[in-house]
């Protein structure tokens, strides 16, 4: 029976657009960044490296860079010590709340961000902390939690269970056996989760513009850029996000096949 | 052959920070929906007047209509674009597959704010679709309805949740038993037949949850709207952002987030009974 791959070319060429409509823009995007007229206009003409220079001279994007950075590296350490926890529990505690705990923790991945960033805000103002950086890593840190419990949770049920008793039998105590069995078991889950958070909190807007303090992170400050009009600035600081993106997610995708499996439940696959 | 003490170690830390940093704040989100503002003073008095101002608002009914109109235009588009790739993919795509894979779920995860800028840039009237056209001398004034409207938020909300609706079709696709289709060629069902009564039906679940996730996150996106929305674009999440922040009422832009998320909660819950029951296992 061939009929699984026989050739369908109104199917391909349609898949052809569907692709095109999703790079396009991207595609556009970064061809602009590269454009010394400007934004707009068609064909875009004289080719320039001049927006990146002026990107590169910019201290006030390369201040916010640092602290997205921050916030990223803070929320990728808080999300990942309390995803990991909160996957060992669900897969071997059992503890009263159980099933609502699972779909609170998930939450923030399924609920607009303008939920879940206006109630932070309230808790925020409720327990009279100034916004702040901090604020923003909170927030990112707490909604992660969700990419982290899902990803670790799959990597911990892939994981063979008999290496933990084995060690537990041999006289290991359980904190040996947790830091020498279990945790080098879920290194690769744990880097891949750790990419994907890191990249999410870079790019997070919806939750952090509710959050936000004096000091902005990078995607704020090119909110508030847009506002005064666009540049092709703009567009080379959204080309070298897109790329690095890009990069973070390839590899991130790469180190998860290798640790959970490509047949591993995805993450919007509910649990 | 965990102990008490392990057990008790590894959920507690999870359980009290979820329940201090998201239960709480939701859960004030919820009582706020209840209090008032009087005199610019928020004042914790419970009351329903937020939800019977909103009701009888027809400044907010009109909104939340338009913004469910947005959104399930937003799920169709995404379903007419996703589900037709995730086929391809899943079926006629050969050994090119996981590449193709990997192109499709990559932007799923990379910068919405990137995303949506690339469109302000295409669309404006001095944008690069209208030097294109005028280019082309299809047109000589620049088009001026292209940015700032309805259209243009559906646009970009399809491009942003597009990859979201493939997912999880394509996953529920992949599972389909490959014999079954077989099965149905053999005894004679066409490719519309086999497509229309195995197919089909097997991916529902996939295909609702794809959609639900495209309707839930279109309909409380305030980001849309701005950046190429303009006044015609509004959606119900700018009302909420301008009531927490100019109009200074957050009482009732809780009240309006609540309905949001009652809205989405009894989404989920319906589509994931639906899913359930449609699921073959």
């Amino acid at each position: 029976m061939s009929g699984r791959t026989a050739r369908a070319p109104l199917l391909t060429a349609y898949a052809a657009l569907v692709f095109a409509f999703v790079y396009l823009p991207i595609v556009v995007l970064i061809v602009y960044s590269f454009n010394r007229d400007g934004v707009g206009g068609f064909p875009p003409s004289h080719l320039t490296l001049a927006w990146y220079r002026q990107l590169f001279a910019d201290a006030a994007i390369w201040d916010a860079v640092v602290n997205s950075l921050i916030v990223a590296a803070g929320s990728v350490a808080l999300s990942l010590t309390l995803g990991l926890l909160a996957a060992l529990a669900l897969d071997r505690a059992a503890f009263p709340g159980k099933a609502l705990f699972r779909r609170l923790v998930l939450l923030p991945l399924i609920l607009p961000g303008i939920i879940t960033g206006l109630s932070l805000l309230m808790f925020a103002v409720f327990a009279g902390m100034q916004l702040s950086l901090l604020t923003v890593f909170l927030g990112h840190g707490t909604a992660l939690i969700s990419v982290a419990t899902t990803e670790l949770f799959a990597g911990l049920q892939k994981m063979d269970r008999a290496q933990e008793e084995a060690s537990l039998d041999l006289g290991a105590t359980p904190w040996q056996t947790f830091w020498r069995v279990t945790l080098p078991n879920l290194k690769l889950s744990l880097i891949a989760a750790g990419l994907l958070i890191f990249t999410l909190s870079m790019d997070e807007i919806a939750v952090t513009f509710f959050l936000i303090g004096r000091d902005n992170t990078l995607p704020l400050e090119i909110w508030g850029r847009l506002r005064r009009g666009i540049t092709p600035e703009i567009n080379a600081i959204s080309a070298l996000i897109f790329a690095v993106s890009v990069g973070l997610i390839v590899i991130w995708y790469r180190v998860r096949t290798r640790s959970i499996g490509a047949e591993a439940p995805d993450l919007l696959e509910r649990p | 052959m965990y102990s008490r003490l392990y057990k008790t170690i590894v959920s507690a830390p999870p359980l009290l920070w979820v329940g201090l940093f998201l239960l709480l704040p939701y859960a004030l989100m919820f009582a706020h929906s209840f209090w008032m503002v009087r005199d610019g003073f928020l004042v914790h008095e419970w009351n329903l007047q937020n939800y019977h101002k909103l009701l009888t608002n027809p400044l907010y009914v009109g909104v939340l209509l338009r913004t469910m109109r947005i959104a399930a235009s937003v799920t169709l588009c995404s379903l007419l674009l996703g589900y037709p790739l995730a086929y391809y993919l899943s079926f006629h795509s050969g050994p090119r597959k996981e590449l193709l894979y990997q192109l499709v779920i990559v932007p799923l995860w990379v910068s919405y704010l990137v995303r949506g800028y690339a469109w302000k840039t295409i669309l404006g009237s001095d944008g690069v679709l209208n030097g294109f056209l005028q280019y082309l001398h299809l047109t000589r004034e620049p088009v001026g309805f292209l940015l700032y409207s309805p259209f243009a938020v559906v646009l970009m909300l399809t491009h942003i949740y597009t990859p979201f609706v493939f997912l999880p079709i394509y996953a529920a696709l992949e599972h389909i038993p490959r014999p079954l289709v077989e099965a149905s060629h053999d005894l004679g069902a066409g490719q519309r037949a086999t497509f229309l009564r195995v197919i089909l039906p097997l991916s529902m679940p996939g295909l609702l949850a794809g959609a639900t996730f495209a309707f839930v996150l279109s309909l409380g996106d305030f980001l849309a709207p701005l950046l190429v929305g303009g006044p015609s674009g509004t959606m119900i999440a700018n009302i909420v952002q301008s009531l927490f922040g100019a109009a200074y009422d957050w009482p009732l832009g809780a009240a309006v987030s609540v309905c949001i998320l009652l809205i989405t909660v009894s989404l989920l819950f319906l589509t994931e009974r639906l899913e359930k029951r449609w699921s073959f296992k």
